[in-house]
């Protein structure tokens, strides 16, 4: 009976519907009732999210639960959904995340919270409509649209230079996918169906592919990001509002990674094979280069955000140092590592922006000059943020570290060289993570409004700890997550070798 | 039970206490968080000594089990499990006895400190992860255990985080760590890339078939045609330039080693140790001298099939332990702070361990491991009773005639100096002699410096040591008269845990030398090629333990010992104004000792300045000048002269921008429409 429910069209549709309600409805005026119906409607999300990882199986690596309605016939475009063992473990997190955010906006958000609370609904029916989509213009509509909730949140309650910011992330991230529809369209008009399958099924030159692994690139690079189209991200996020800032760092920029792995690889295998070698010297300048950048930054915000960018290094280099693999194994642990080091810093990036949130609520400032000290009035909270700043550097038996591990250990079988750049970031990520902490936490308070900060509430303790309970968890044991990815992992891995050998 | 379970809570114990402690120690209390921490920690012990006993009276076989599997995709299968034989039975014992001693004297001398559940949450949290380490049965594991002492570390290094020095040293000494784990992960990258797997067993399982080929093939070997490695398909190589070629085996033992160089501070990774010096002394005495720093030591024994493979490895692991035993002992003679002399006494009898690793003499170098716990924790918690004493004052220069007031501290402190500079009998004789008369056999390449350095190394260490306990409990007091009148021996929680380590640092070399040392007690844990075999002479003049030690009085060690112990005496006691006149004539050395070498200053100036200024400049003119201004500048003027009019745009209403978002599809779609 369960397999009746269209849970990924729940997952989509549920949000959207609450957001708008919450927008049209109760309003503002009625705040006590926009609270209820998003925190009822988070809550359900997040159930319906269980529900999910019970409903699929996981173990074929074909899509599963899928959903298909007619669209726009004439153009062969549906309504098609479906899940794999790559997009089931992002849509948990986006319902995870998202329920977090309604928590954390319910005591730092001090205006327009009812559009807040819509904005971030919204945005998470959004985003789990592109990992459910099968149908590629029906996942560009959500990309895009996806945008204008964020575009809101950081251009309504951001902070003092929160226009440059959003029109500097809307026009970056707005360039790259526009290159991206053009190449969708072409695909689409030569194939005649927008079916992702059968865009990956459809044979295509190498000029073909390459133009359209271009186009790729640049929506998907920008939305990761990769260095050099990384800058908007720390604009973005030093303007965005706590909750905005966690759901771009732990959501969105996934987007890029899924995206690919679940177009550019197989659909322009060659071009990616050709052209890997530029994607993994960006990864590693990303790793280094940033982790350099970090270690510069004042504000804290800055920092985390630099920091997103050198971690989502290794899920580009993850992504791409398959095609200089020659076994399976090697490339299942490349791609896993990837994987696994999406969903962590998901995690840890939210649980860490959370953390300056915290803070911002208290103090007003994200200069880390005008910290020091935190741990004597606040120490729940220091030892909270101890943990996330550890598993930031990437330490054992958090989360934080499986990706780097899977990646490191995988590029070597690759280059060792490439793995000697890569695990720079043992240092490098260990020096900005522990001299923030340092500089923030440690010493003797700096000053009185700091001698007499609160400790974290109940509300902050439940976000906290239960992302602190998913880091530790993760990192202890990462089987289960493991296995959901692993036949999706190969099949994808297998149907890019394959049509690597059909072209060769 | 099964010894699987017995494992188990020797493991789990102190997790359970640290937890208990961590979470719940205000509701707890201090007498009951200590209470729960000890007995935990102390079922821990009692298990493991259980668990030695059986492997060294009763030859127990080895036992590799798999707790539960961590990562297992496609063929590769990362686990969480256990390896117990002689050499993790020997480490568990170790530190689980000086963990126990350390939390028992942390009654004392943290009972007037606001962190008191805290700091027991911390020492069980790190013996959990010590034995994690030592008991791993594979990289992934040991790797975990690695970084989880480190950042227990970390923790207790700058457990009082108000001041400033030590938030400073525990983020050094975190960093520098990182800098060796750095190489240690790639070392794990070569093991995968070499081996296909991270568990131990199928490593070590290939390498003793290349010794087994290796030594019965030794003709064929030895002209060149095959070697056993080749033969087994080891013998890869990896190029970092054209032209250059490295041996995989040698490229793996070296980044392993650079792992072991940071956690077991050989130079020049060894600069965060005596600035780990300020968190509490009963840490120092766990983390900082028994078992943490020993991990390194530990691994390149575990390791020992690998390294017996790579005469360069091993010359490198010689050549720095060589350098480390002697130039890191002689910071100790210019020191005044009583735990920075111990801790530059630590990291020079570190240094013995290595070079004793490097000439093939794991045995001596884990027995050195062994013995250096118990007389290097008892002199550390000796000099932490010393510091009690008198009111958290360290400097030597302000003690002096203490042996009156504090007989059982001074004892035990003239028990763990004897042990520490090689007096035979005492454990230390055992296990320093049989280090320097491996080196003395060794042909290896750097075995000559590494000889002449172990041998000055024996006079330095007598003169620190003897310096040391001279300026302590002898001669005049310097104290003030506020701490003079103060004085006394420090209570029972204190003094029995030196008691209980003085009776090892005596005689715990009576019975295990000969087992350790020839008697082939770690023959199931470590290979050595029998060309390498440099403990094997020991044999003809060990006999049993009390003839070696007599033996020992007639050695060259024994004179350069009696030279350093009688100068010391003469310079620093008998003739005191001698001291401040050597102290005139060396002063260059006396500066560059002071200044330990700049090591610190050149840190600091390189490579922190220099990464902050490099980050500075990449921020400044990389993401800013080129790709902001440079890049993005152009669009992004055209675009802010968009906005002004797109401003008008943006009411802020939701409503608005679904409308314009709506029409913007209806537009695409209805292109798309025309267009078929």
């Amino acid at each position: 009976m369960l397999t009746q429910i269209p849970i990924l069209s729940l997952l989509i549709w549920l949000p959207l519907i609450g957001g708008f309600l919450v927008l049209f409805g109760p309003g503002d005026k009625m705040l006590v009732w926009s609270q209820r119906i998003s925190l009822v409607i988070s809550i359900i999300v997040v159930f319906l999210c269980g529900l999910l990882l019970y409903m699929f199986s996981g173990a074929s690596g074909q899509m599963e639960l899928a959903e298909y309605a007619q669209w726009i016939p004439s153009l062969n475009i549906n309504y098609s959904l479906g899940v794999d063992g790559i997009a089931v473990p992002l849509i948990v997190l986006t319902g995870f995340i998202n329920l977090l955010v309604i928590i954390g906006a319910m005591g730092s958000i001090k205006f327009r919270r009812a559009q807040y609370y819509s904005a971030a609904l919204l945005l998470t029916g959004l985003m789990n409509g592109v990992f459910a989509a099968q149908d590629a213009i029906l996942f560009y509509v959500f990309w895009e649209a996806m945008l204008i909730p964020m575009f809101l949140m950081i251009g309504v309650w951001g902070g003092p230079n929160r226009i440059y910011a959003t029109i500097k992330f809307f026009l970056f991230t707005f360039f790259g996918s526009i290159f991206m529809l053009v190449g969708l369209i072409y695909m689409g008009a030569k194939a005649g169906s927008f079916n992702i399958a059968d865009l990956q099924k459809m044979p295509l030159t190498m000029f073909e592919q390459t133009w359209i692994f271009i186009a790729f690139v640049a929506a998907f690079a920008v939305k990761i990001p990769m260095v050099p189209v990384h800058t908007w991200l720390p604009d973005a996020h030093v303007e965005a509002p706590t909750g905005g800032s966690v759901i771009l760092a732990a959501i969105m920029l996934k987007m890029g990674g899924y995206g690919f792995l679940r177009f550019a690889l197989p659909i322009t295998p060659d071009a990616a094979n050709e052209y890997a070698w530029i994607l993994i010297a960006f990864s590693l300048v990303a790793i280094a280069y940033i982790g350099f950048i970090a270690l510069a930054q004042q504000d804290m915000k800055k920092l985390v955000a630099y920091s997103s960018i050198a971690h989502m290094g290794f899920v580009t280099l993850g992504i791409f140092i398959i095609f200089k693999l020659s076994n399976l194994d090697a490339s299942s642990m490349a791609v896993q590592g990837a994987m696994i080091q999406m969903i962590s810093h998901g995690l840890i990036s939210g649980a860490l922006f959370f953390s300056i949130g915290v803070l911002y609520d208290r103090v007003h400032s994200r200069d880390i000059a005008d910290y020091g000290g935190v741990v004597n009035s606040m120490p729940i909270f220091g030892a909270l943020m101890m943990l996330f700043v550890l598993a930031n550097a990437g330490l054992p038996g958090t989360s934080g570290f499986i990706g780097e591990f899977f990646v490191i250990l995988s590029s070597f079988q690759a280059d060792w060289r490439i793995a000697m750049v890569a695990a720079s970031t043992l240092i490098l990520g260990a020096a900005y993570s522990l001299w923030l902490y340092k500089r923030v936490i440690f010493g003797k308070p700096l000053n009185d409004t700091i001698e007499r900060l609160e400790d974290i509430n109940t509300r902050e303790k439940f976000i906290l700890i239960s992302l602190a309970l998913m880091i530790l968890a993760l990192g202890i044991f990462p089987q289960p997550l493991i296995e959901i990815m692993q036949p999706s992992i190969e099949g994808l891995l297998n149907l890019t070798q394959s049509k690597l050998e059909g072209a060769a | 039970m099964g010894i699987f379970n017995q494992l188990l809570i020797i493991v789990f114990a102190p997790l359970i206490g640290a937890l208990l402690a961590g979470f719940f120690g205000n509701k707890l209390g201090r007498v009951w968080t200590h209470r729960i921490a000890i007995s935990l920690v102390a079922t821990s012990f009692l298990l493991s000594l259980k668990i030695f006993l059986s492997y060294f009276y009763g030859s127990a076989e080895p036992l590799n089990q798999t707790l539960y599997h961590w990562a297992s995709f496609g063929n590769i299968s990362i686990q969480v499990g256990f390896l117990m034989d002689s050499l993790a039975a020997m480490m568990i014992v170790v530190v689980t006895f000086v963990s126990l001693m350390v939390h028992i004297y942390s009654i004392g001398y943290m009972q007037d400190d606001n962190g008191y559940q805290r700091f027991f949450s911390y020492i069980s949290l790190f013996t959990f992860s010590m034995l994690m380490l030592v008991m791993s049965n594979n990289f992934l594991q040991l790797f975990f255990g690695w970084e989880a002492v480190g950042v227990v570390s970390y923790l207790l290094i700058g457990f009082w985080f108000k001041k400033e020095s030590a938030i400073f040293a525990n983020m050094k000494a975190f960093l520098v760590n990182r800098v060796g784990d750095f190489g240690f992960l790639l070392g794990i990258g070569g093991i995968l890339y070499l081996f296909g797997s991270l568990d131990y067993a199928p490593v070590f399982e290939k390498m003793q078939q290349a010794k087994a080929m290796q030594e019965s093939a030794q003709g064929v070997l030895a002209s060149g045609e095959v070697t056993a490695l080749g033969a087994l398909g080891l013998e890869k190589t990896f190029s970092p330039w054209a032209g250059v070629e490295w041996s995989a085996i040698s490229f793996i033992c070296i980044c392993l080693f650079i792992g072991a160089m940071g956690k077991s501070a050989q130079v020049p990774l060894h600069v965060w140790l005596p600035d780990s010096m300020e968190g509490p002394t009963p840490i120092s005495a766990l983390i900082h001298a028994a078992t943490m720093v020993t991990a390194g030591v530990f691994l390149v024994a575990r390791m020992s099939p690998l390294f017996e493979f790579s005469e360069t490895a091993l010359a490198m692991i010689t050549i720095i332990g060589a350098i480390t035993a002697l130039f890191m002992g002689l910071i100790g003679i210019v020191q005044n702070d009583i735990k920075r002399i111990v801790a530059y006494s630590t990291l020079s009898q570190l240094g013995y361990m290595v070079v004793a690793l490097g000439v093939s003499a794991y045995s001596a170098a884990v027995f050195h491991l062994f013995t250096h716990a118990f007389f290097k924790a008892l002199l550390f918690l000796a000099a932490g009773s010393v510091i009690v004493a008198m009111h958290h004052e360290q400097d030597l220069r302000k003690m002096g005639g203490l042996r009156k007031y504090m007989p059982i501290t001074y004892w035990t402190s003239v028990i763990g100096t004897l042990a520490l500079i090689g007096t035979p009998f005492f454990a230390g004789f055992y296990s320093k002699d049989a280090i320097i008369s491996a080196v003395a056999e060794a042909q290896g390449w750097g075995s000559n410096f590494a000889y002449f350095a172990v041998m000055a190394g024996v006079v330095v260490t007598a003169l620190y040591s003897i310096r040391m306990l001279l300026l302590v409990f002898h001669g005049p007091q310097k104290m003030d008269e506020h701490t003079a009148s103060h004085l006394h021996e420090s209570p029972k929680v204190i003094t029995y845990p030196l008691l209980l380590l003085a009776v090892p640092s005596l005689a715990i070399g009576w019975i295990t030398a000969e087992p350790m040392l020839i008697g082939g007690y770690f023959d199931d844990a470590i290979m050595v090629l029998n060309e390498h075999n440099t403990l094997a002479h020991l044999k003809d003049i060990f006999g049993n333990a009390w003839a070696f030690a007599l033996h020992g009085f007639v050695t060259p060690v024994f004179w350069l010992l009696l030279i350093g112990a009688i100068a010391a005496w003469f310079v620093f006691a008998y003739q005191p104004q001698l001291a401040e006149l050597l102290a005139k004539v060396l002063m260059p050395i006396r500066k560059l000792l002071q200044n330990k070498y700049y090591f610190d200053q050149f840190n600091q100036k390189v490579f922190a300045k220099g990464s902050l200024g490099l980050g500075r400049f990449l921020w400044r003119y990389g993401d800013k000048a080129i790709i902001d201004d440079g890049i993005v500048n152009g669009s992004a003027h055209g675009v802010r002269k968009l906005a002004d009019k797109a401003r008008k745009l943006q009411s802020g209403y939701l409503n608005h921008y679904a409308l314009v978002m709506l029409i913007g599809l209806m537009v695409l779609i209805g292109y798309l429409y025309l267009r078929n």
